[in-house]
């Protein structure tokens, strides 16, 4: 009886209690940020941000008056369109390089690992001269095309690696049974992959929806993502942290609302990835 | 059975075009908007190449280079990333290591701790570096309305506009966002180490510190060595942060590489230039990456 309440007060002195303050570190910003947009402009600099006489007037505004709402659709169409570019072209390039075995076939899978080892700035300079020459600048498209850059060799490693998992008894025996070996993707292998198909497009999502400095370069006037939104607050309305703040919880809810939802998978995918690798 | 039906040397092509076939997607749209633009941004270093003349477009050779090596603020971004590297990425690998070994024990709310702690790897970079500006902020901001409660400082410090603090204050920020991935990867190997080879220590007498020493970290040396690679080469070349944050100011203060690049090209235009120090610090990146590449290469085979 004493050994286990020993035990317990040990337990939270060596374990809850530094959970507790690591946790504190690493919510206290976003908790920070949210007090601070629920307080009123006027109360900010004399009593401080609190949530004593909380109210919305900040978030009223940003979609009243700073016309977030639009910001928000910008956001979307980007980000739905890299996830549909990206699946589409990964799923069967994945598929190539979990059943099929040719020459160049590990360099050809190691050449998408390091494009996202480049640095954005090598990538950035010439999309904008690129995206200009085709008259695309500040258009969607030319956000979805430079979304993609970080989207298509991401997917392909995350599908590729749920597909290794997928035996291939599977297919072989859906091809004795008159199938192609196509008729065997779409018939056996894709639904069974939907689980990862969902993962790796959730993960292509939030990273588009967060990007920004493609979003600042390649558009900005009548296409702005929610990240550029945010940052221009600060220029158009001298600082006003209560509605920037408003702001940042806004064009964070969507990333953190997915990623909590699928956290768990996609963790074990990212992982299993670096953990083999 | 269709394909295997077919004569030997049909079956042969087939499975050797398809595979091409399935893959040529992937690859021809990443040529398209990836290796082609790089070569773009190799070529441009070679020229002269300012956005606001775009009729002029001269081959100079390497004088971009040379004139890099001969630009002062090139050595002081070098330098600025060598430090922004060094203390952040040792600083993550630590608090994502205690962090990982403490959710590895059992304690009741374990998987909501786990859930929570990843939350600043899921946002926006830009809300990242607006809410520790506001944290940061010298007038109102929390940071120095509590040190100064406590007592620790006298005044108010400008952490982001003082140029001996600015740097260290993103790193702090950087070290935020970043700890959680150590945590997970860390987390996931420590799992995979089997708890008899504990108990089996612990019948043999072995204190605490031995087990962590000869158990742990052993078990755990390929995923640190894996993931601080990996790291390293996101946080050399993450520049959204340090541009939401100070712009690389105050003066040059906060200037890395990358961000010099960056803001060359986009507030002088000057993309001859700007291409130059891209392609210098890829380069210079490129010692890691192949680092990187052996090791999971050799996984692959």
């Amino acid at each position: 009886m004493m050994v286990a309440k020993r035990s317990v007060v040990r337990r939270i002195l060596t374990v809850d209690l530094p959970m507790l303050a690591i946790l504190a570190f690493t919510l206290g910003p976003y908790l920070w940020m949210f007090i601070t947009s629920i307080t009123q402009e006027s109360r900010l600099f004399t009593t401080g941000p609190s949530v004593i006489g909380a109210t919305l007037d900040n978030y009223r505004q940003l979609f009243e008056k700073v016309g977030f709402l639009s910001n928000m659709l910008d956001s979307l169409i980007i980000a739905g369109g890299t996830v549909v570019v990206g699946l589409t072209v990964s799923v069967t390039a994945a598929y190539a390089f979990s059943r099929f075995s040719f020459p160049g076939r590990r360099a050809l899978l190691l050449q998408f690992l390091v494009i996202n080892m480049f640095p954005i700035v090598l990538l950035i300079l010439p999309l904008f001269v690129l995206m200009r020459v085709l008259g695309l600048l500040d258009t969607h498209l030319a956000l979805i095309i430079a979304n993609s850059t970080i989207a298509i060799p991401f997917s392909v490693w995350m599908m590729t690696s749920y597909m290794n998992g997928i035996p291939r008894s599977l297919d072989e025996a859906a091809m004795t049974d008159g199938c192609t070996r196509l008729g065997a993707l779409v018939r056996v292998v894709l639904p069974l992959c939907v689980p990862g198909i969902i993962a790796t497009g959730i993960y292509i999502f939030i990273t588009a929806w967060n990007e920004y400095l493609y979003a600042l370069t390649l558009g900005g006037r009548s296409v702005r993502p929610i990240t550029v939104a945010v940052q221009t607050l600060i220029g158009e309305y001298e600082i006003r942290w209560g509605l920037l703040t408003a702001g940042g919880i806004v064009g964070a809810m969507p990333a953190t609302v997915l990623f909590l939802i699928v956290q768990r998978r996609l963790i074990s995918g990212l992982t299993q990835g670096a953990v083999k690798g | 059975m269709t394909d295997t039906a077919q004569s030997p040397g049909g079956f042969a092509l087939g499975r050797r075009i398809l595979p091409l076939a399935l893959l040529s997607p992937a690859v021809i749209v990443t040529l398209a908007i990836v290796f082609f633009p790089m070569a773009q941004t190799a070529w441009m270093s070679l020229h002269e190449y300012i956005l606001f003349r775009p009729n002029d477009f001269d081959f100079i050779g390497l004088e971009n280079f040379m004139a890099a090596l001969a630009d002062e603020v090139f050595w002081i971004s070098l330098w600025h990333t060598v430090i922004w590297i060094f203390l952040t990425i040792p600083a993550q690998l630590l608090l994502g290591l205690v962090t990982a070994l403490i959710l590895n024990q059992n304690f009741p709310w374990r998987p909501i701790a786990r859930a929570l702690i990843i939350i600043p790897w899921a946002l926006p970079s830009v809300v990242i570096a607006l809410m520790w500006v506001w944290m940061y902020d010298s007038n109102y901001g929390i940071i120095n309305d509590t040190l100064l409660r406590l007592d620790i400082i006298n005044a108010a410090v400008p952490w982001l506009a003082n140029p001996d603090t600015a740097l260290y204050a993103i790193i702090l920020t950087l070290t935020w966002q970043g700890f959680p991935f150590f945590a997970v990867m860390i987390l996931a190997a420590l799992q995979s180490i089997p708890k008899s080879y504990y108990e089996a220590a612990a019948i043999d007498g072995a204190s605490r510190w031995n087990q962590f020493r000869h158990i742990t970290l052993p078990g755990i040396s390929g995923v640190l060595v894996t993931a601080v690679l990996l790291r390293t080469i996101w946080v050399a070349n993450s520049i959204d942060v340090i541009y939401v944050m100070t712009g690389g100011g105050p003066g040059y203060a906060t200037y890395t590489l990358p961000l010099y690049a960056f803001v060359k090209a986009r507030a002088n235009l000057d993309f001859g230039y700007g291409s130059a120090l891209a392609v210098m610090f890829t380069l210079m990146l490129m010692g890691l990456v192949v680092v990187y590449l052996t090791r999971v290469g050799k996984a692959l085979r």
